[in-house]
């Protein structure tokens, strides 16, 4: 009886509540909860199809090493393992580089040569990425077979990092191409991170004596710092879930190595390279789309990280998003 | 001063009078644009379409055969080449009316998808297809070499056992490049079923439509595998004859049993084929079936029949499946084994034995909708 009156009672609440309101509000206020609650939807339908995967193999998914479809055996640990490999890649190239773009385009670049190259970046940012995959697989698939990759190994090549037979279409690459992906991303955004320092910020630097260099360094890097970690987590979200250009250069092997050299593959690109077949057996099925949960789950650590990073610098009074 | 904002005044109505048009414009130029994808869909939709997908190991053939379809009836044919492994989950799921496979159906799958018949619509051969500069076409290879090579065992391109097998060849020093599906595959399953006869390395757990793979870079369909032999100095790949020949790629003769070392042709292919016989019927297990390492003196040894996968009682797809559009299809797949083999050999399939089509024909009339057989 106490649990019929439930429903009733914020029904009417609800009609209360948007009595009160403009057509605006309510208007905005339903498009809001529908984002949520698709959200909510999408993981429970999610849950459901992912269960006889999860029934099967329980936690030991996450750390089982052996994906096999002919026995109907599934384990997760190479394909998060290869999406954080490449992922880690990426940020070690991209983000100096895109740091370097940001601060010369807010920092140094004169005015004439300011705008046209803004504009370029943030084009960049805007190709397809399956694009960026055709250009990884036809030209820069072989630059790092024949000159990139061997450079590497005849200088680095006592690391297991580096062992193997390069052959261009393998995690190393993957990364470098997430890598170039990510750079428009974060650097546009940095740079309006560093353009939103106060100029009297730089004044005040300057006037103390400090140098260009160091004026840039102490007075703008560390006052937009929550602004260039925002959009560095923004390039990892890229990174993370980047499916065509990574499944056209990874070489998709479903195992651990550990060489950057050998093939690999991400969460991403197998769920792009095995939907298609992965109904012929519900535990397949379930296992990929367990695989898109976890997908989901590390988009979700990485952001709420995010958070707490950019929350610690504010309160510090250091920093303004 | 106070003229300012006056001006801005008069403006603004202007500039909003602007934007209404702009918005209006591409309001108007939306609605043509998706009128005109309305009305063409309405017209297009007339005519009957059956769908199909799976192996992309018959595409050139059944992409073909649609196109001569169309003009010769009116009926189209949309076949998507995703992979067997996408064919069988797709007919499984009844969201199409046909599926292509080259690996028959497991006993799991006939269990999931009760009552489907296998056609056998034409045969081809899987290709062991490289890129070694300098190296023409016709390296001897066999089964058990290949083995070694997709195990990972065999690396280099000079190694003793393929210099054995060609002694007159100058093979370079230079690392294997393994390429394999990464897709679920007929082709990795023939190819796979060959390299477990002759290989005693390659065990069972390694046959399959896709497989853990022990060395190599996975590719989705025989037209990528292809490509990527293609672009890769010393990389070695399986791939459908037919793309083979289409894209000039070099392969390797392969012995068979009768210790030959054979190209893959459509002459050596329609050699292996010729073997087929005391298949089971179209509703049967075909689980078993296979022409590899056929005998005969020219049989190219890695030669399958690949397999149109139809439901006996075609009301199993639901609203999707009319009565008119169900004798289309049967009438299709009955050109397409009958007047449609003239086309196979151009395409480098074999054109199927008399015994085959027969055992078709038998399938075919023994297809209905709501239980009244479609050809008589």
């Amino acid at each position: 009886m106490q649990l019929s009156r439930i429903p009733r009672a914020l029904g009417r609440a609800l009609l209360a509540w948007i009595r009160g309101r403009s057509y605006f509000e309510v208007l905005t206020a339903i498009v809001s909860i529908a984002v949520v609650a698709l959200l909510g939807v999408i993981a429970v339908v999610l849950f459901i199809v992912a269960e006889p995967s999860i029934r099967t193999f329980g936690i030991g998914f996450l750390g089982g090493t052996v994906w096999d479809p002919v026995a109907g055996i599934f384990g997760a640990a190479p394909f998060i393992y290869g999406t954080l490999v490449t992922s880690a890649i990426a940020l070690l190239l991209g983000v100096p580089i895109s740091l370097g773009i940001a601060i010369f385009l807010s920092e140094l670049a004169p005015p004439w040569l300011r705008i046209p190259l803004t504009y370029v970046v943030e084009l960049l940012a805007a190709v397809p990425s399956v694009v960026y995959g055709l250009w990884g697989l036809r030209v820069l698939s072989n630059v790092m077979r024949n000159s990139v990759e061997p450079a590497i190994q005849s200088v680095l090549g006592f690391l297991p990092l580096f062992q193997g037979n390069p052959i261009g279409t393998d995690m190393f690459t993957a990364g470098v191409i997430l890598a170039i992906m990510i750079i428009p991303t974060i650097s546009a955004v940095s740079r309006e991170a560093l353009l939103a320092v106060p100029e009297n910020q730089r004044e005040a630097a300057l006037s103390l004596g400090a140098t260009h260099w160091e004026t840039t360094r102490v007075a703008v890097l560390r006052y937009a710092r929550a602004g260039i970690f925002g959009a560095i987590v923004l390039g990892l979200g890229r990174a993370v879930g980047e499916t065509m250009a990574v499944t056209m250069t990874i070489g998709n092997r479903n195992a651990i190595s550990g060489s950057l050299f050998s093939q690999g593959q991400t969460i991403a690109s197998l769920i792009a390279s095995s939907w298609a077949e992965a109904a012929t057996s519900p535990v397949y099925l379930g296992a990929l789309i367990e695989m898109g949960l976890v997908l989901m789950l590390i988009s979700l650590v990485i952001n709420i990280a995010a958070r707490l990073m950019v929350g610690r610098f504010i309160r510090r009074g250091e920093g303004a998003a | 001063m106070g003229a300012v904002p006056e001006e801005m005044e008069a403006r603004r109505p202007r500039r909003g009078g602007k934007t209404l048009w702009i918005v209006l414009g591409a309001i108007v130029v939306a609605g043509v644009i998706l009128g005109y994808g309305v009305v063409a869909g309405w017209f297009s939709s007339q005519p009957i379409t059956l769908t199909g997908a799976g192996a992309t190991f018959p595409y050139p053939l059944i992409n073909k055969w649609s196109s001569v379809y169309v003009n010769l009836t009116g009926v189209h044919v949309n076949y998507q080449s995703l992979g067997s492994g996408a064919g069988i989950a797709q007919i499984t799921q009844k969201t199409v009316d046909f599926a292509g496979t080259d690996a028959p159906l497991k006993p799991s799958e006939r269990a999931a998808a009760p009552g489907l018949l296998h056609l056998p619509e034409t045969i081809g051969a899987v290709t062991a297809t490289y890129n070694l500069p300098g190296i023409a076409t016709g390296l001897n290879l066999t089964g058990s070499v290949l083995g070694d090579i997709f195990l990972g065992r065999v690396t280099s391109w000079n190694n003793a056992s393929i210099q054995a097998l060609n002694p007159s060849v100058n093979l370079p020093n230079n690392p294997i490049v393994v390429v394999h599906r990464s897709d679920g595959s007929g082709t990795t399953f023939v190819w796979t079923s060959y390299l477990h006869l002759e290989n005693s390395g390659w065990n069972s757990s390694l046959v399959g439509k896709s497989i853990n793979w022990p060395v190599g870079v996975g590719k989705p369909g025989n037209a990528a595998v292809a490509g990527y032999v293609i672009q890769t100095s010393y990389a070695i790949g399986y791939v459908e004859l037919a793309y083979t020949v289409q894209s000039a790629m070099t392969v390797a003769k392969i012995k068979n049993p009768a210790n030959n070392f054979v190209l893959p042709s459509l002459a050596n292919t329609t050699a292996a084929a010729s073997t087929a016989t005391s298949l089971p019927a179209p509703g049967g297990d075909w689980g078993n079936v296979s022409i590899l390492n056929a005998p005969g003196a020219n049989s190219y040894p890695i030669s399958s029949l690949t397999y149109l996968l139809v439901y006996k009682e075609l009301n199993v797809l639901g609203s999707s499946m009319t009565q008119t559009k169900a004798k289309a299809l049967v009438e299709f797949i009955w050109w397409a084994v009958h007047d449609g083999q003239t086309y196979a050999p151009a395409l480098i399939y074999a054109s199927l034995p008399g015994s085959i089509v027969t055992l078709d024909e038998v399938g075919l009339r023994s297809i209905t909708f709501n239980g009244q057989t479609l050809h008589t």
